[in-house]
């Protein structure tokens, strides 16, 4: 096992590496120069020298590229042109949002997928499996902006329950916090509960058919037992297996929910620097959002070896 | 073609449109896929006004006479901003579809055929695109191209790549050891020939599933990007821009915001669930399934 998740780090840092160089060589390609986005075009020539000289642009590409990587492994993401801080203090405030948003919006929709999963599954053809199937069919399609929207109207500017906009640290009002967060967190859990809904009905009717869940029948277990010991425990390994991408997945739409409600979190930092070219920036966003999804899979590869004793077996015979 | 082949051929063809029929909720999707598609071809003629129009004195009407769905704050009329958008949403996700499909597909095939360096390298850089938040990933690169219709058609088609490697890797590795592959290569075929006309076709029906099936998440995508402001900008109508200005003025006049983002559900899920019926036609296997 210990050889297996070796392996797995060593894939992991690869991958990393490789994105590295990519996103690194991509922000080289942007049109315009660095020295104009940083200090304006009303600089002098030797000011602009100077600037180029600091920034490294005279340096050959492959030594920029380890010097920028050397300055990341230190915490140091360069600054950022269009709000001249250093990029690791805008970070530092705004990523532990967006993890805090997608953190929360994976641990509510993965129960109650689960559990909308199995009512499908045990209810197989009756009503309530068509009626939820067909409310995550409908919810997947929905795009995430306009779900936001249409809860901002109903519930904030029509009713007028909950506040429209806003982020406030539940140390400064706990009240007001787990207010502005309700519609958020709707809108961002949305998608995935309804990704796990399916996912846990055709695991769960896969699982039904199986000789085990017969014979746990046959010794005369009762319908709750055999249904919540023996069936979903099998039919959770691949839906586990999906909190990688499903945490991805938050993180992506978190960006969506955070321009919405004007949440100040890393979404709506990464589209100003997207509007503004601000390189530095949106580098520090790409590759900190993959180490992000990078680490989330390599839990979800342990916890997946942890879980299917078979897949430990398998992968350590080979 | 002999008589044989042609009734054969029918018949296939009729069997596959009867199992892809056989739920009438399928029937629904593919008139509503239909008439969205004819909408948008026919936009020029169907458009009550021009798209680019503005009418200042009539801005942010509800809808009523003159104006079936009301104006936008530029006092365009949001129907035919509606037609127009149709256009593009179908454009930006066919294109990035077939985009995403051509080179996936000759990446996956590669991959499992020859492994050895050529398949860790494929699968190193499909593993580190895909570890990227697709729309991050789409976002990052609008900002290098740049956006309009062909760039974010182009990005979308780059990001959904990893997906189409995968699968075709899969579907080429369990295609590969079968005894028709080994018969064209005792004959002495190469390997393009034994790729392209003799296992590809065998890997035609999971392609087709995917492609109809990740339309709709293209066209999703789209319309996320044009709201955020980086994807298909003004005066280009999109959907997903009409919602982005809608909001703003939402008290106002909430249809703006609210009618394109229906139409983009309504097509998403008409085409998932077309693309659903084209998987129960073309894999009995999982017929009755989700």
């Amino acid at each position: 096992m210990a050889r297996y998740l070796l392996k797995r780090l060593g894939q992991s840092l690869v991958v990393l590496f490789i994105l590295s160089v990519s996103v690194f060589l991509l922000m080289s390609l942007l049109p315009g120069d660095p020295v104009y986005a940083m200090l304006g075009d009303g600089i002098t020539p030797e000011t602009y020298q100077i600037a180029y000289h600091e920034l490294g642009l005279d340096q050959p590409v492959m030594t920029r590229y380890f010097s920028w990587l050397l300055n990341i492994l230190h915490g140091n993401f360069g600054m950022s042109y269009q709000f001249h801080l250093p990029v690791a203090e805008l970070l530092k405030e705004r990523v532990p949002i967006t993890i805090y948003l997608s953190t929360l919006a994976t641990l509510i929709a993965m129960p109650l997928g689960v559990l909308f999963g199995v009512i499908c599954a045990v209810n197989r053809g009756k009503k309530i499996d068509a009626v939820i199937t067909l409310a995550a069919n409908a919810c997947s399609c929905l795009p995430q902006f306009w779900i936001g929207i249409f809860l901002m109207y109903v519930f904030a500017l029509k009713l007028k329950l909950l506040p429209s906009y806003g982020f406030t640290m539940p140390w400064v009002d706990f009240g007001q916090h787990i207010r502005q967060l309700i519609m958020p967190l709707i809108c961002l859990s949305i998608d995935g509960i309804a990704g796990i809904t399916r996912q846990t009905r055709s695991s769960m009717l896969e699982s039904i058919r199986q000789d085990y869940v017969r014979t746990a029948r046959a010794k005369g277990l009762k319908h709750f037992a055999v249904i919540y010991i023996h069936t979903l425990k099998n039919s959770l390994i691949p839906i586990v297996t999906l909190f990688g991408v499903r945490l991805s997945y938050m993180v992506g739409g978190s960006i969506f929910v955070e321009n919405v409600f004007s949440i100040p979190g890393m979404g709506s930092l990464l589209v100003r620097a997207i509007t503004a070219k601000d390189i530095p920036l949106v580098q520090a966003c790409v590759l900190l959002t993959s180490v992000v999804t990078v680490i989330a899979y390599i839990i979800t590869d342990f916890i997946y070896v942890l879980v299917d004793p078979r897949i430990k077996l398998t992968r350590e015979e080979g | 073609m002999s008589t044989g082949k042609k009734t054969r051929a029918y018949e296939n063809r009729t069997r596959f449109f009867r199992a892809m029929f056989a739920r009438k909720i399928v029937v629904v999707a593919t008139v509503v896929v239909v008439l969205v598609i004819l909408a948008a071809i026919f936009a020029d003629f169907l458009a009550p006004y021009n798209p680019n129009e503005q009418d200042l004195y009539h801005i942010l009407q509800g809808p009523g006479e003159g104006h079936l769905l009301g104006t936008d704050a530029f006092g365009r009329d949001v129907l035919s901003l509606l037609l127009f958008g149709a256009r593009i949403s179908l454009a930006v996700g066919l294109m990035a579809v077939v985009i995403a499909c051509v080179i996936g597909t000759i990446l996956g095939m590669y991959a499992a055929y020859f492994g050895g360096l050529a398949d860790a390298v494929i699968m190193r850089t499909c593993e580190a695109l895909r570890s990227v938040p697709a729309v991050i990933l789409a976002m990052a690169l609008v900002s290098v191209f740049g956006g309009g219709a062909k760039n974010v058609a182009i990005i979308l088609g780059i990001s959904t790549i990893p997906g189409y490697v995968l699968m075709m890797r899969a579907q080429v590795l369990s295609v590969s050891n079968r005894d028709f592959v080994t018969a064209a290569r005792l004959q002495g075929a190469g390997s393009h020939r034994v790729l392209y006309r003799h296992i590809l076709p065998n890997c035609r029906s999971p392609l087709i599933v995917m492609m109809t099936q990740q339309v709709g998440s293209t066209i999703l995508a789209e319309a996320g990007l044009s709201f955020l402001g980086v994807g298909i900008s003004i005066p280009t109508a999109s959907w997903g821009t009409m919602v982005a200005e809608g909001k703003a003025i939402m008290l106002r006049n909430p249809y703006l915001s609210l009618i394109p983002g229906i139409c983009v559900a309504i097509l998403v899920i008409s085409l998932n669930t077309m693309g659903d019926g084209i998987r129960d036609a073309l894999d009995p296997h999982l017929r009755g399934e989700i």
